[in-house]
């Protein structure tokens, strides 16, 4: 049960592919920009490969709420073959939005999601790693794609704040830092809307 | 300093700021990264901590006995079945008076095999002659793992303490935090200067020898004595603790109490959960209220009392079973310490959220539908009953 000023946010992925660190990357980003954050992901019994969710919550009040999110705002998921094993459009709010990383456009997307009428947004977080960093690394475009689809940030703002976050995760390996930056730039331009 | 970090995080940014004498270091999920990120500062020379590496939670408390028998200031952390083989020696520590720091993150108790969240762990420690004390989330987990050497360590308790915190929903989740400045922790926490230790040249002390018959009662009297004085430091390190941050702690938390008819009694995360469900109610116009207890060792009994005196129905919610076919702990405490009230409010045990199953604030809604049909009616129904709980004909 979300406050209006609430943004709720469901992460769907495949234990390795990183939805976790992004989900907890975009709460300390959302608390640079000043807002009341939080970012957890659900555990069970964890492996590679194992379907996991991750949640955020982004407010403008702190909010105590400690259960997961059966309502979200936005669906992010990183993995496209999820869509045959898990319900990832339950509970999400009209008006709301999927984004899937997918070769595929909305369109095309839009048939296999059981009657979601809303938005459906498709960006292929695959290829722009692959292109960019050189791995198979979708959680970087895909927190692009739902800041610049959800607009819970400002876009020009969340990539100063996130340069200064990489800064910090990263100090070790500085090296990594402009690849990700490019990265994040060319799926916020790349992300499609339908 | 406002930042955002995990509850696990904020622990082990405690301990950097603290700059202990000894960690006595085995993981165990979901505290694990509390003795992972403390190694981290001690390898990059931050803090001058000796860090033992130990085969498992029995030597890792052993090491903290003997580090803080020894006169120094020794710290770990553990959940779950790590601390059920902490167990003879949380006696230990607690019997020879030592104020040793555990950060506890509650995990259910095996079996069945279960990472998640419950008290179940934490709980088979209530009598061990630990002080507890439970954090609502991030915040509290580093604001109460600060005050816990001020607490432990004073002549008149000299008690181990043992922060909680719930096990991933608060240790792995992200939030806003503040954070105090490292002088201004370390003026707070001070030097840890006992008065005898075992290492003392001018009065060296023997340490755990057996005890007879003639004075072994005594010994406990003293160590149960101990415990009733905490209650009063416990507050006088918070009234200290809020000069230096602002922040406002007690036993217990009252909230929305004032006028109360229909309250829940609950430790740890929930309770944020729980404020939630309040607020809406009290817009509908129901009377509701929470108590969460934050120190459950010593139990704040006559206090909780009080806070309960004026209310007309009450929910105990345990997050551990307990066994006792009566009731989990949270409650038996609960129904304790209201004998003594000339108006009793009615009283039930809701047991919830064992092995991480999740509260909703609809869930926490029904309770309080309960409660009212209960001061409605008069009519208690079952006392004590488990959350959510499917049927066999649901689970087939």
């Amino acid at each position: 049960m979300a406050t209006n000023n609430m943004v709720e946010i469901r992460w769907h992925g495949r234990g390795g592919q990183g939805a976790k660190s992004a989900c907890l990357l975009l709460a300390d980003v959302a608390g640079i920009a000043g807002k009341f954050v939080q970012g957890f992901p659900e555990y069970g019994p964890e492996r590679m490969g194992a379907p996991i969710t991750a949640y955020n919550r982004i407010s403008e009040k702190r909010c105590t709420i400690h259960s997961n999110i059966y309502y979200p705002d936005y669906v992010i998921v990183v993995d496209e073959s999820l869509l045959d094993s898990v319900d990832v459009i339950g509970g999400l709010k009209e008006g709301g939005a999927i984004i899937i990383n997918t070769t595929l456009s909305p369109q095309e997307m839009r048939p296999r999601l059981r009657g979601w009428a809303g938005k459906v947004c498709t960006i292929d977080a695959r290829r722009i790693s692959e292109e960019i960093l050189g791995k198979n690394l979708p959680n970087t475009p895909m927190l692009a794609a739902v800041v610049k689809v959800s607009s819970v940030l400002d876009a020009e703002r969340f990539l100063v704040d996130i340069e200064e976050s990489f800064k910090h995760k990263f100090a070790d390996k500085p090296e990594v830092i402009e690849g990700n930056m490019i990265t994040l730039r060319k799926s916020m331009a790349e992300v499609q809307v339908g | 300093m406002s930042d955002r970090l995990s509850g696990n995080e904020a622990v082990a940014y405690a301990l950097k700021q603290i700059n202990p004498d000894v960690m006595g270091a085995f993981p165990i999920t979901p505290s694990t990264e509390i003795p992972e990120y403390f190694a981290q500062a001690v390898a990059d020379g931050e803090v001058n901590t000796e860090y033992v590496t130990v085969e498992s939670e029995h030597s890792s408390m052993s090491v903290c006995i003997a580090a803080q028998a020894a006169g120094a200031r020794a710290v770990c952390a553990t959940s779950s079945a790590g601390l059920a083989l902490m167990y003879e020696l949380l006696y230990v520590a607690a019997s020879c008076r030592l104020p040793i720091t555990l950060a506890c993150v509650n995990r259910a108790l095996t079996g069945p095999i279960n990472i998640n969240n419950d008290h179940s762990d934490s709980m088979g420690a209530r009598d061990s002659g630990w002080i507890q004390i439970y954090a609502e989330n991030n915040q509290e987990a580093y604001d109460n793992f600060l005050m816990a050497m001020p607490i432990g360590e004073t002549p008149s308790v000299r008690l181990p303490v043992m922060t909680c915190m719930d096990g991933f929903i608060t240790s792995h989740a992200v939030e806003n935090i503040e954070l105090l400045d490292t002088d201004v922790v370390r003026r707070f926490i001070g030097e840890y200067n006992p008065e005898n230790y075992l290492l003392k040249k001018e009065n060296p002390l023997a340490v755990g020898p057996y005890d007879v018959s003639p004075y072994y009662m005594e010994h406990k009297v003293l160590e149960a004595e101990a415990m009733k004085a905490a209650k009063a430091r416990i507050l006088e390190v918070a009234a200290e603790f809020e000069r230096i941050s602002g922040r406002r702690y007690g036993l217990f938390e009252e909230y929305r109490m004032e006028d109360a008819e229909l309250a829940l009694v609950l430790i740890g995360s929930t309770a944020g959960t729980a404020k939630a469900a309040v607020d809406k109610l009290r817009e509908e116009g129901v009377k509701a209220g929470l108590v969460k207890i934050r120190v459950f060792r010593p139990f704040p009994g006559e206090e909780v009392a009080r806070a309960l005196a004026g209310t007309k129905a009450v929910a105990v919610m345990d997050k551990s079973e307990g066994f006792s076919a009566n009731g989990g702990p949270l409650f038996a405490e609960t129904r304790s310490a209201l004998y003594d009230l000339k108006n009793r409010p009615y009283l039930i045990d809701i047991v919830y959220g064992l092995g991480g199953r999740d509260v909703k604030t609809e869930d926490i809604e029904k309770v309080f539908g309960r409660l009212a049909n209960i001061a409605a009616t008069g009519e208690i129904g079952p006392v004590y009953t488990h959350m959510g709980q499917r049927s066999k004909e649901e689970n087939a």
